[in-house]
């Protein structure tokens, strides 16, 4: 009867969203559920909880509270969490505790978020795949990998497939190293949003709707800082924007490389940036979002300011940008057969203050979109962008050494 | 004092039942509900423990159309009224709120207006199913959540540490149909009753000054609440009368104190500006003001939760916001609260509506 129950909300569930939200959902493993939850609650500092190879079926999420838990299975693809079947939970797991590690498992298909780590000092995640398995989809979860408010943060050898928002979200965190993870199939392959010192290298972001995107929004508890992007591959991020209207990511146009939004201080060298359908790098304001400019407290910086491209392999790309407006625009300035330049850029900047974007890239230009006065004066230049800016200095983090 | 209302309530139920004698457990946790002696099942009802006071709230949170009986007791001192009317409950209370429905013949449940509490403290087993029971006990290192979950037989609740989903249908109501009662686990308690995100410090979140402030009648008395539970020894007022929390179906409050009080109820444990919910920017308390509260805030990291709308709260269109799409949603994906429910509160919605659809102003596009 139980069963018959749940299946009958499952279907009224998913009835609500709109095409192709059918879930398929194996029956949950009632026992390895609670028995995982139950050592999850009675966890102490240095607990390993070791979940052998298997597929497990779970309806609800779970949560940990206890510092110094490290949770490994025998293999992204050898253990894995399907939630298909959820009915309950905004996260398949949600972690409120400091010195977390997560290593050789995967999630699957959560109703929400994959891996929320909220407020945390001290995170580990490794070798781990979420995934929401089929064709990209709006119904699919917002995040992946979500620590957000968290300090010394390390994201490696991972994978994220399919997250209606990003694959690899950090926000509002400090301190932290993303390296050696692909995301794909994502409208955001990995985002860094309002976080302070992070180091993301050795990545490979591709067939996303955007590749890499460093964000500050306003209205938040800490801005943005420092972020180097470096030694990674982007390419091809092509994938139509399956985000759901209303999220900031839903306004990123299919076939973005590296997308730098009000953001400060961010250096990007030696990545592989190529076939970006819209462009292979895009610098922006949050004044070209969606958003007008009532809403954010007087100290938020809208401009991005200090973007230093330098020693990137920029090819290809902006011959097929996404979107009526761009496509007119391309089209105008350079022809049917023509090609956006490797780099758009808004044209938003503090009054009398150099924005001090530098792109040093070698055949890279500068497309001035000159929004500010209704693009009366779009330009295409290198000159005004021939600048450097001191290296940012290495995230140090002990966990990543 | 206590031991006079003691008394007269030993009076009150002279027809021979023998109260329970209330237990604190200072460590453990009793594999039964029956060994707290809060609760007890006599005679086919649900009765309370001796000397254990049933309260409850001006605005309460909402739990798919539960109906919820609140106990408090304490094995001595009493709580002291702290900065905004919060209660600092000494070592050794223990609180209980249980979860209950009436129940139809078939088995099916109603959703009875959750507001309507039933201050006789008892429940007739005959026409109700209890779900859970939910505690909060004051231990020396501070509150832990306790939670047990009802038999068939409605004779005993066990202990049930990762929760459990119930299979319910509701047989009135707009939502009529079969629903899935989700019973918490232990690690989501802190989900709601750990306001600060940071510390992680469990605490009750309805008993404040504010809350308990109000006019009830009990038997044939009419009497104020929170003056009942110092009268019962169970807190000390202070100087200053309570600053009292408007009463979200308070027809003769302004909409906008209704509003806000059923947030703050309702949102503002996670929505607070050292809550868990702090990083989305939106504040629901209620001192909160400005954008915080989310008008014309753009949402941050809301997903699949803004329902394709820009605006938390968009004046004069309730059906733009995200709010109130949140609200109205059971897609455990979008909905808000979060955990707690898995039906809508469509007369918690309606107010909402209301509230935004009579704000003036709008939200400038670009």
């Amino acid at each position: 009867m139980r069963h018959l129950l749940l299946g009958l909300s499952l279907v009224t569930l998913a009835a609500c969203g709109s095409e192709d939200t059918a879930r398929v959902a194996e029956a949950t493993d009632e026992s390895f559920q609670e028995e995982l939850q139950l050592q999850l609650l009675d966890a102490k500092p240095g607990d390993v909880i070791e979940i052998p190879a298997g597929r497990y079926a779970l309806d609800r999420g779970l949560s940990l509270t206890a510092d110094g838990v490290t949770i490994r299975g025998a293999g992204m693809e050898e253990t894995v969490l399907s939630f298909a079947g959820q009915v309950a939970g905004a996260e398949g797991l949600l972690v409120t505790a400091d010195d977390f590690t997560i290593e050789d498992m995967a999630i699957e298909d959560t109703i929400g978020d994959a891996l929320k780590i909220n407020e945390a000092d001290g995170v580990v995640i490794r070798r781990v795949r979420v995934e929401w398995t089929g064709e990209p989809k709006t119904e699919n979860g917002a995040y992946g990998f979500y620590p957000v408010q968290t300090t010394n943060v390390l994201i490696e050898d991972s994978v994220a497939i399919g997250a209606s928002d990003a694959g690899i979200y950090v926000g509002q965190s400090k301190n932290v190293v993303v390296r050696n993870n692909r995301a794909e199939r994502n409208v955001a392959g990995i985002e860094i949003e309002n976080t302070q010192d992070a180091d993301v290298y050795g990545n490979v972001a591709t067939d996303n709707t955007g590749g890499i995107l460093v964000f500050n929004m306003p209205n938040l508890s800490q801005e943005g800082g420092r972020v180097r992007i470096y030694g990674n591959e982007v390419y091809e991020n092509d994938l139509r924007n399956f985000g759901h209207p209303g999220t900031p990511v839903a306004s990123i146009p299919a076939g973005s490389g590296i997308v730098i939004n009000s953001h400060d201080d961010v250096e990007v060298f030696d990545n592989d940036i190529r076939d970006n359908r819209t462009a292979n790098v895009i610098i922006s304001s949050v004044y070209a979002s969606n958003y007008a400019d009532n809403s954010w407290s007087d100290s938020f910086d809208p401009y991005p300011e200090r973007i230093h491209f330098h020693s990137n392999r920029l090819s290809g790309g902006g011959d097929k940008p996404d979107g009526a407006e761009l496509k007119a625009l391309k089209l105008l300035k350079f022809g049917p057969g023509g090609s956006f330049p490797h780099v758009l850029w808004d044209g938003y900047a503090a009054e009398g203050r150099d924005p001090q974007i530098c792109i040093q890239d070698e055949g890279a230009k500068v497309l001035n979109a000159d929004l500010p006065n209704s693009s009366k004066n779009i330009s295409v230049e290198s000159a005004p962008f021939d600048c450097s800016l001191p290296r940012l200095k290495a995230v140090r983090l002990a966990s990543a050494e | 004092m206590r031991y006079l209302l003691i008394s007269v309530l030993m009076l009150l139920t002279a027809c021979g039942q023998e109260r329970v004698r209330p237990s604190f457990h200072p460590e453990a946790n009793p594999p039964t509900l029956s060994a707290w002696g809060a609760l007890q099942v006599e005679k086919g009802r649900l009765i309370l423990g001796e000397g254990v006071e049933p309260y409850t709230l001006n605005t309460p949170l909402f739990t798919d159309y539960a109906s919820k009986l609140r106990t408090v007791w304490m094995l001595s001192g009493s709580a002291s009224i702290g900065e905004e009317g919060s209660l600092d409950f000494p070592v050794g209370t223990v609180i209980t709120k249980t979860f209950y429905y009436p129940e139809g013949e078939d088995g099916t449940v109603t959703a009875a207006a959750y507001q309507s509490v039933d201050l006789s403290s008892e429940v007739d087993l005959s026409t109700h199913r209890l779900i859970e029971t939910r505690l909060l006990v004051r231990r020396e290192d501070g509150w832990h959540p306790v939670s047990y979950v009802w038999n068939e037989e409605q004779t005993e609740a066990t202990l049930k540490r990762t929760g459990a989903v119930v299979p319910l249908t509701l047989a009135d109501h707009q939502q009529a149909g079969p629903f899935a009662y989700v019973v918490p686990n232990e690690n989501q308690c802190a989900g709601c009753h750990a306001p600060d995100a940071a510390s992680g410090r469990i605490e009750p979140l309805g008993p404040t000054a504010g809350q308990l402030s109000r006019r009830e009648v009990v038997g044939d008395e009419e009497g104020e609440q929170l003056l009942r539970l110092a009268e019962a020894g169970f807190v000390t007022l202070g100087d200053e009368p309570a600053v009292v929390q408007t009463r979200w179906d308070d027809a003769s409050a302004s909409l906008d104190q209704r509003a806000r009080s059923y947030l703050a109820a309702n949102c503002a444990h996670c929505h607070n500006p050292q809550g868990p919910a702090d990083t989305s920017g939106l504040d629901l308390s209620l001192g909160a003001t400005g954008a915080a509260v989310g008008r014309c805030k753009p949402p941050i990291a809301a997903g699949s939760g803004t329902g394709g709308h820009r605006f938390g709260i968009e004046p004069g269109r309730p059906e733009a916001s995200i709010l109130t799409y949140r609200v109205g949603s059971t897609d455990p994906g979008a909905m808000m609260p979060e955990l707690g429910r898995s039906l809508v509160h469509e007369e918690g919605l309606a107010l909402l509506n209301q509230w935004i659809a009579e704000m003036d102003g709008t939200c400038s596009e670009t």
